[in-house]
């Protein structure tokens, strides 16, 4: 439970639901054609876990990764 | 619809579902839950003879594995129907596969991104209001057709520049495609020239005087090799956001007000927690998924272990999927506040709802307007609920009573 939490979009699986943007908008950003990606190197900020954790279990295409650091 | 019965070619009524199943049969379109729960117990994939070879996957990891395999299933049909006449009028790229499919959905996406859809919920919070104003003093309203139908004629309308008043022309020719066109096509030919005239005659005027609208972006976008789109291209995207864009969403929106009728927990909770829409749009999006997506086999393959062959159609059934016990806990059950929700409302896959935005906007914006100014309303027990036939599925007549009963 220490460590940091990391978000990563896999490009080739992000069907640009946008289901991440609208749960969690702090942790996303989208790109001109609505797909998704990780904003910043994708560090989860204190405080939003439950969030990144939230955003993957309703994306669709299962294209979002959380990784603990 | 009793209007087109009399010209349709009657199907058998259904006594054998499991291999003899019809999304058209009258038991299908007033309540198709107990029919897909039966089929899916039966087999991940079950077949038809009827619309000369129909699959249906009834499993949400079956119709997933569908809608990824664009090498043995093709889009180049996206209804199911009595015919398979020879693909004349396309609409890419819904009916497009690759490599085709790529760079002409990427045309279409950026004028539907979220961003995009906030810029136009003012225009469709007052439409919403426009209409509620037309019949709030009656104490009661068809729902269907004074509401939930002309939200997103409007909406569409309104992104594509053409004139809201329109509306009842485009809503006859969607009933033409998508109602009629399974069993007449006549019918379906009819209303498809009818609708390309329409917009010729709109890109005409647009040559002359260019506007600021979906048609306008559409006719400026340019290929890779910066060629203009041919005509035919533009005409079958516009054919395409007018049909997918209008009668998806009227069914989505009408069912939510059709659940919260008759559901005044969920109706009261959300009122009193308005935070929880989010949630509660995406969950009535599973519950009550308004669309069914076709494919035809190219080649022979498996899917779950079923063998799958040439030759069929496949209904490919969001919404049955979106019922599967074994991806949604309760899966028959509304829970409103549900968190984890990887519904497949609009779709799994390269083919993803262009306009999923936009509905989710329409669909937010007309629950939010109308608990706003009719917090309390219930079916009404001296009318008829009647559902749409086929490939989209919503209420087309929905009386409500508004106020509290006693």
């Amino acid at each position: 439970m220490a460590g940091k939490l990391k978000i990563r979009v896999d490009q080739d699986k992000c069907q640009g639901h946008a289901r991440c943007k609208s749960l969690a908008p702090e942790l996303f950003d989208l790109d001109e054609y609505g797909n998704a990606h990780e904003a910043g190197d994708g560090t989860v900020p204190a405080g939003l876990e439950d969030k990144a954790y939230l955003a993957q279990s309703n994306c669709p295409e299962i294209a979002i990764e959380v990784t603990e650091e | 619809m009793s209007d087109s019965a009399s010209i349709m070619p009657e199907h058998p009524p259904v006594t054998d579902w499991i291999n003899d199943f019809d999304h058209t049969d009258p038991a299908w379109t007033e309540n198709p839950f107990p029919i897909w729960e039966k089929l899916r117990a039966a087999s991940p994939v079950v077949h038809t003879e009827r619309f000369l070879g129909c699959y249906m996957p009834t499993t949400y990891q079956a119709v997933k594995e569908i809608a990824y395999d664009t090498e043995h299933f093709s889009s180049r049909r996206v209804i199911v129907r009595d015919v398979r006449p020879e693909i004349t009028a396309r609409a890419p790229p819904i009916t497009s596969d690759p490599p085709e499919h790529k760079p002409a959905k990427q045309l279409l996406l950026p004028p539907f991104t979220p961003d995009a859809m906030k810029k136009l919920e003012p225009r469709v919070r007052a439409i919403c209001n426009e209409l509620i104003d037309e019949f709030i003093a009656d104490g009661k309203c068809d729902a269907a057709a004074r509401y939930t139908k002309h939200v997103p004629v409007r909406a569409i309308a309104h992104m594509l520049g053409i004139p809201e008043k329109d509306g009842d022309l485009f809503i006859k020719w969607i009933h033409s495609i998508l109602e009629l066109g399974i069993k007449d096509e006549n019918a379906l030919m009819e209303a498809v020239r009818e609708m390309t005239g329409y917009f010729a005659a709109h890109l005409e005027q647009r040559r002359k005087d260019p506007t600021d609208d979906l048609i306008s972006t559409l006719m400026k976008a340019r290929d890779k090799d910066g060629n203009p789109l041919p005509d035919e291209h533009v005409l079958g995207s516009l054919r395409l956001l007018l049909i997918a864009g209008i009668d998806t969403t009227w069914s989505a929106i009408g069912s939510s007000l059709w659940h919260l009728a008759k559901t005044p927990d969920d109706r009261e909770r959300l009122v009193k927690e308005p935070e929880l829409m989010p949630l509660a749009v995406e969950e009535l999006l599973r519950a009550y998924s308004p669309v069914t997506m076709a494919r035809e086999v190219m080649k022979e393959t498996t899917v779950c272990g079923c063998p799958i062959k040439p030759g069929n159609m496949v209904l490919l059934s969001f919404p049955a999927a979106n019922r599967d016990p074994a991806m949604f806990p309760d899966a028959d059950k509304v829970v409103i506040d549900r968190k984890e929700n990887r519904h497949a409302a609009f779709g799994l896959g390269i083919h993803r709802c262009v306009g999923s935005n936009l509905a989710r906007m329409e669909m937010t914006v007309a629950i939010e307007e109308w608990l706003k100014r009719i917090p309390d309303f219930r079916l009404d027990p001296a009318g008829k609920v009647t559902w749409s036939e086929g490939t989209v599925r919503g209420p087309r007549q929905l009386p409500l009573l508004f106020g509290k009963t006693n």
